[in-house]
């Protein structure tokens, strides 16, 4: 499969974050089009039509998002776009926010249209992205100054703007209810659903949370139609992706193809194989909560359906790459201690458990494991896992489950030998730690 | 981030003294007012008023907590619940250079740590400590979203990306 330049296709050009290079390329074409010539409904009929799905992770439907918001609401409904990328992996949208920020501006005009959100809505940007967030505030300045923002759009009566929140750095600030708890000034400790946030979302308004690469595939479904968006993936699994490869392979990045691009063919021929030619061990294909897959799983296309069939899930799209010589308990502590730092404290089973987990897995990558530990780990995992209100519990549990299960050997020989696989590299210096015992 | 955080909770530090008024500069009373117009509430804007309180003095002493409560409305406490569940809130003092490490998965293999302890050698810090100087802070980091181009160090808002011991070297020569 060879690569496409749709929603990368400016991002090489010079320049490409000023208005002029992007009204060149047709840009603010597609919201004229849309506000001055479709109906709301029309617009989320053709986005249902295409059956684009959500590129955070969830892959929810995003046409049936936006019509579960009711009309006539008491309070202003809300758009709010999630551009805050901190899924382990992933670094997508940022490439979008940082190269191409009037594509994003203008896919959100089009989606405030569509699901009649009030002229207020936000960009919640992680906070590290302090470059990308300075980017879109001069884009927005401009679409400002051609009154592509503001009053009255393209003569059709409907007002927008765009404020950009910015985040503090909280992984779970990129919950959808997290998310709007950190837009109102709180701690994104996610909500209770329901009530879903498209019914009672931020400051108590019907809301819709859209991730950036997610919007940025609108203003093409409206230009080339939805059997056109259609035409790249497969049924149910449509558009242009872009996936997140690191890790180690030669050459990491991100790529975009139609959705459903070999994982195998994506690794060495698109990536250029493993770095040093050394051997795969384990990829996995979302972000570090997508549970992992073995060298001789990869063999599937990169879609919501094949990869959630294989056992895992593809998530953002951010692949990280393991080769032989990683390991794969320093690996799975490294993703454990992540989630066990970005847990938000509300439900015990998941901010006791991730440290827990954490701590066993320290143990064990010491030398100082017990045989029974592969098991404990599963059942630690067991009582997260649906246990907690948002999906940080599930997410932490996955690279664990996993690996505890297709790599059982290598976690024994840590028990058995008091050391790492031969062959393999620890990479952090161990300290005198906090280890349970 | 850890290593950020006074050991207890209860150390004196932890409590604004009354003696040490603290206020925006005209310029950022004049950004913070422009921020209350983005938002529907008070409430809403404290995220962007902490950012702008830690631009302004570096970090969010117990002082700036009382000061940002009352600018909006909110208790100390609110405040200060906020302040310490977002990891970029400094709640105690940095070097001038703040090098933030990330060591996720990705960076990791990419030999983040060997940056990361390289630096705490030979600055002779732990994580969270200042040089004697008042020049470097060390701190390790959660993925920072540039997995492509890792290992990444964040000096204070700049990413450095595709690093490795020896650019870190030449990078710190320059800064000091």
């Amino acid at each position: 499969m060879q690569p496409i330049r749709i929603l990368t296709a400016n991002i090489d050009k010079p320049n490409s974050t000023s208005i002029d290079v992007y009204l060149e390329g047709g840009g603010y074409e597609m919201a004229r089009k849309a506000l001055t010539t479709m109906k709301p409904e029309e617009i989320t009929q053709v986005v249902k039509d295409s059956e684009l799905r959500g590129r955070g992770g969830a892959g929810f439907p995003t046409g049936m998002k936006w019509s579960f918001v009711p009309k006539n609401a008491p309070r202003p409904t809300y758009l709010l776009c999630n551009a805050d990328e901190s899924e382990p992996g992933t670094f997508k949208d940022r490439v979008i926010i940082e190269k191409d920020p009037h594509l994003l501006i203008e896919s959100m005009i089009i989606a405030a249209y569509a699901i009649g959100s009030c002229p207020m809505s936000y960009i919640y940007i992680r906070g590290e992205f302090h470059y990308g967030a300075m980017v879109l505030e001069k884009a927005l300045a401009e679409a400002r100054e051609r009154g592509f923002l503001g009053r009255n759009l393209f003569g059709s009566g409907f007002d927008f703007d765009i404020t950009v929140a910015r985040g503090a750095g909280a992984y779970i600030c990129g919950e959808e209810t997290g998310l709007i708890e950190s837009v109102e000034g709180h701690r994104g400790q996610p909500r209770v659903k329901p009530p879903f946030p498209a019914v009672v979302g931020v400051f108590g308004g019907p809301t819709v949370v859209q991730n950036v690469e997610t919007l940025a595939c609108v203003p093409f479904i409206i230009r080339h139609g939805a059997e056109w968006f259609k035409s790249f993936g497969s049924p149910k699994n449509t558009g242009p992706k872009l996936y997140c490869v690191s890790g180690s392979v030669r050459k990491p990045g991100v790529y975009e193809f139609p959705m459903g691009v070999n994982l195998k063919e994506l690794i060495y021929e698109h990536c250029g194989g493993i770095t040093g030619d050394r051997k795969l061990k384990a990829v996995i294909p979302g972000g570090a909560s997508a549970p992992m897959l073995t060298a001789d799983e990869i063999d599937l296309p990169l879609n919501f359906d094949a990869v959630m069939k294989a056992g895992s899930m593809l998530g953002s799209a951010g692949i990280i790459v393991i080769d032989e010589s990683v390991c794969i308990v320093e690996a799975v502590w490294r993703l454990a201690k992540f989630f066990a730092h970005e847990s938000c404290g509300q439900c015990t089973p998941c901010r006791e458990g991730t440290h827990w987990i954490e701590s066993v897995l320290d143990r064990i990558e010491r030398g100082e494991g017990r045989p029974q530990d592969a098991d404990l780990l599963l059942d630690m995992a067991d009582n997260i896992g649906g246990k907690s209100l948002c999906a940080l519990g599930d997410a932490a549990i996955g690279p664990v489950v996993s690996s505890v299960r297709k790599f059982r050997d290598e976690f024994l020989h840590h028990v058995t030998h008091r050391s790492c696989l031969p062959g393999t590299v620890r990479y952090r210096r161990l300290r005198a730690g906090a280890v349970a015992h | 981030m850890a290593g950020l955080q006074p050991e207890s909770p209860y150390t004196k530090e932890r409590f604004a003294d009354p003696s040490k008024k603290v206020e925006f500069p005209p310029e950022a009373k004049k950004r913070f007012d422009s921020i209350l117009t983005r938002y529907p509430n008070k409430e809403a804007a404290l995220l962007p008023t902490l950012h702008l309180a830690q631009e302004t003095w570096g970090w969010i002493s117990p002082e700036v907590v009382h000061y940002v409560g009352e600018l909006l409305d909110l208790s100390p406490a609110t405040v200060f619940g906020v302040v310490s569940f977002y990891n970029m809130y400094n709640q105690k003092p940095v070097g001038k250079y703040h090098l933030q490490v990330c060591t996720n998965l990705s960076c990791m293999v990419n030999r983040a740590y060997d940056i990361y302890d390289h630096l705490c050698d030979r600055l002779k810090v732990h994580p969270g400590e200042v040089t004697p100087d008042g020049l470097f802070t060390v701190t390790e980091v959660e993925c920072l979203g540039s997995c492509g181009t890792a290992p990444v160090v964040q000096i204070n808002n700049d990413y450095h990306e595709n690093m490795s011991v020896e650019k870190m070297e030449t990078l710190l020569e320059k800064l000091k």
